[in-house]
């Protein structure tokens, strides 16, 4: 039984991991109906940038705001260059210039700063600490609560403040918002910056855990499912989502995944969010569509 | 295989003119005349002039990756279901031959071809049931879910690869009418035919009754229902029909190029590449597909000789992969931005501009 809560728990924490990546995935698109499958590319950017300069004696708290402020200029550049041009076309046409988004980071990213495996010390020791004779890790409880003060931040600043009206009246209809005087290009800024504020944190703290290194990159398709069930539109369900698929996943890679041989975890969290898109095609917490002829 | 044939019947109807046919134009015995002199180059003249080199590196993997854009062109181009799971119904074409040919050695290979096709079909079609209900990215998911299952079903399940330990199959060496595949010139025939004939049946495949429906559904799926297209059935016969085109170029991939059948030749990187090549050749074009596999083969090869040159400007060769990637990503956005259509309408446009050229500026 302890067992089992163990692997639970670890299982919940892990899924707030992928909830971190999945964070910006809905930021952006809420605000721009882009799904950004360069999320996974900016997680990896945000890591090895901050891990390269600090390896160069750079003092951390620069370091991350000189990754930050690499991140704003891409944002930047993104919207000039990609979203401006494609304004008005198909979704998955923006979907597409994503990918290839993600193609330029990833080279870059290397390019700039070499394709070696680089350690990465937060200062939080990856030690269990025993909580009610359960083991748990510290740096999980870490995680988790950078995740939960993320969100706080985030649904604050998207319910309460001036800056989140107009991200979600973009959102709800573009051509109405820059009606009323919404500046497009500055939201779409904002929300590629913001976006790629959480996926620099979401890189530490995988990049800790893992090693900053390519498959940092991949976290995105881990990211995918838990947006499948919590909907596209809603940050909320991001978390729940990331908990409804890391929990399951562990336990069924620890107690089936023995029996067939290991390894499930690649598939397993697809196919929980198959069944769940067939049972409810918009996610738990996403809006559904209306269609009109 | 009998509703390809009654489609093909079908597209002979009077009127069908689609948009983007331009081969159309020409008069019917001009059109004949050029096929064939196509045809003899491509038979005859390319295998004698060229070397082993050009067959097996780059004319090989052109023409099969032609075929497996075609594939993907059919289910995301025509009937606009995005597809990130390519690479899993190749290596499901690649798996179900290779068996054919191993447990069932009496069949000709055209037959374990055509078996493999029909096999990695059904195989689309069971992916492809999520689309009845879901739509957009959320279908994405469904086609990485077939990406990510299939690659570790043929990792794990032995009986798949034959009970061989290794996980690395050598492919057999083929063989057709008692004559033996080996050399680059054979093998580089077998593809070609396999792909004269799967083109020349997605011609009419397209501009068949069924392929109108597709992009139908690909335009507007709601307007569709309305005018009495059964949208299911229309989305699961373009996951057959393309995982049918997709599982014959993984067989080929695997056993003409390759010469291994493993799951890692099939892995999420090719299945990226074979998107390229649809939205670089354009999508919703059967012609563009070569052009997108062209550029997909050669770009490559192309910077690897420049890299002598970038060699003395201080980039190193390690760098190339990098560029490539950078290249690469900038040319899809430039793509989707400037010529949505791909090369393919590029080529039409310049084709158009050509034929009053003397008489307009």
């Amino acid at each position: 039984m302890e067992f089992f809560l163990e692997v639970l728990v670890g299982g919940l924490l892990a899924g707030v991991m992928y909830s971190m990546v999945a964070i910006g995935f809905v930021l952006i698109y809420k605000a721009s109906g882009v799904f950004n499958f360069a999320q996974g590319s900016m997680v990896l950017f945000g890591a090895l940038t901050y891990v390269s300069l600090v390896e160069r004696q750079v003092n951390p708290v620069l370091a991350f705001g000189v990754t930050l402020a690499a991140l704003v200029l891409i944002a930047v550049l993104i919207g000039r260059l990609v979203l401006r041009p494609l304004v008005n076309r198909p979704p998955i046409v923006l979907f597409m210039a994503t990918l290839g988004l993600s193609f330029i980071l990833e080279g870059a990213a290397q390019l700039f700063w070499g394709a070696q495996v680089h350690g990465l010390a937060l200062g939080i020791d990856d030690k269990p600490l025993n909580l009610a004779g359960i083991m748990i890790s510290q740096f999980d409880i870490f995680a988790a609560a950078t995740a939960g003060a993320l969100v706080l931040a985030l649904s604050l600043l998207t319910r309460r403040m001036r800056l989140g009206l107009s991200l979600r009246a973009v959102a709800d209809d573009p051509l109405a918002a820059l009606a009323v005087g919404v500046r497009l290009p500055r939201v779409w800024a904002i929300v590629w910056a913001l976006a790629g504020f959480v996926s620099l944190v979401a890189g530490l703290l995988w990049g800790a855990r893992l090693g900053v290194q390519f498959s940092l990159s991949l976290v995105v398709l881990k990211a995918l499912p838990v947006l499948i069930i919590g909907g596209f539109s809603s940050i909320g369900g991001a978390i729940v989502g990331g908990l409804l698929i890391g929990a399951p996943e562990k336990l069924a890679e620890v107690y089936v995944g023995t029996l067939l041989g290991g390894g499930i975890e690649n598939w397993f969290p697809y196919l929980l969010a198959m069944l769940f898109l067939l049972a409810r095609p918009a996610g738990l917490f996403g809006e559904p569509a209306v269609e009109r002829v | 295989m009998s509703s390809l044939q009654s489609n093909a019947s079908v597209s002979r109807k009077p009127g069908a003119q689609p948009r983007r046919s331009s081969l159309l134009r020409l008069s019917g015995g001009a059109l004949i005349a050029l096929i064939a002199l196509a045809a003899l180059i491509a038979f005859v003249a390319v295998p004698r002039l060229s070397n082993d080199y050009w067959l097996s590196a780059i004319l090989i993997p052109f023409l099969v990756l032609s075929l497996a854009g075609l594939g993907l062109n059919l289910v995301t181009g025509y009937a606009g279901q995005l597809s990130l799971g390519s690479a899993a119904f190749m290596s499901v074409g690649a798996y179900a031959t290779y068996n054919l040919l191993v447990r069932a050695p009496a069949l000709p290979l055209a037959v374990d071809l055509l078996l493999g096709g029909l096999i990695t079909a059904a195989v689309g079609a069971l992916f492809g049931l999520p689309s009845l209900r879901i739509k957009g990215f959320y279908l994405i998911v469904s086609t990485l879910a077939a990406q990510f299952l299939v690659e570790w079903i043929f990792t794990r399940v032995s009986w798949f690869s034959n009970n061989d330990g290794s996980g690395v199959l050598s492919a057999p060496t083929l063989s057709a009418f008692g004559l033996k595949i080996a050399t680059p010139a054979a093998r580089y025939l077998l593809v070609l035919s396999v792909v004269a004939v799967v083109f020349a049946m997605a011609f009419s495949l397209v501009r068949s009754e069924l392929g109108r429906r597709w992009m139908a559904v690909r335009d507007m799926d709601t307007a569709a229902r309305v005018i009495g297209i059964p949208v299911g059935r229309t989305k699961l016969l373009a996951f057959a029909l393309s995982s049918f085109v997709l599982g014959i170029a993984g067989a080929l991939w695997a056993f003409a190029y390759l010469g291994t059948v493993e799951p890692h030749g099939f892995d999420l990187n090719l299945s990226f590449q074979v998107l390229f090549i649809i939205i670089i050749g354009g999508m919703g074009s059967i012609g563009g597909n070569f052009l997108g596999a062209a550029f997909i083969v050669l770009l490559p090869i192309l910077l690897s000789h420049a890299a002598g040159a970038l060699a003395s400007v201080g980039i190193e060769a390690g760098q190339l992969q990098n560029l490539q990637k950078i290249l690469f990503g900038t040319l899809i956005i430039v793509f989707l931005i400037k010529e949505p259509d791909g090369l393919a309408r590029l080529v039409q446009t310049a084709r158009n501009r050509l034929r009053d050229w003397p008489l307009r500026a």
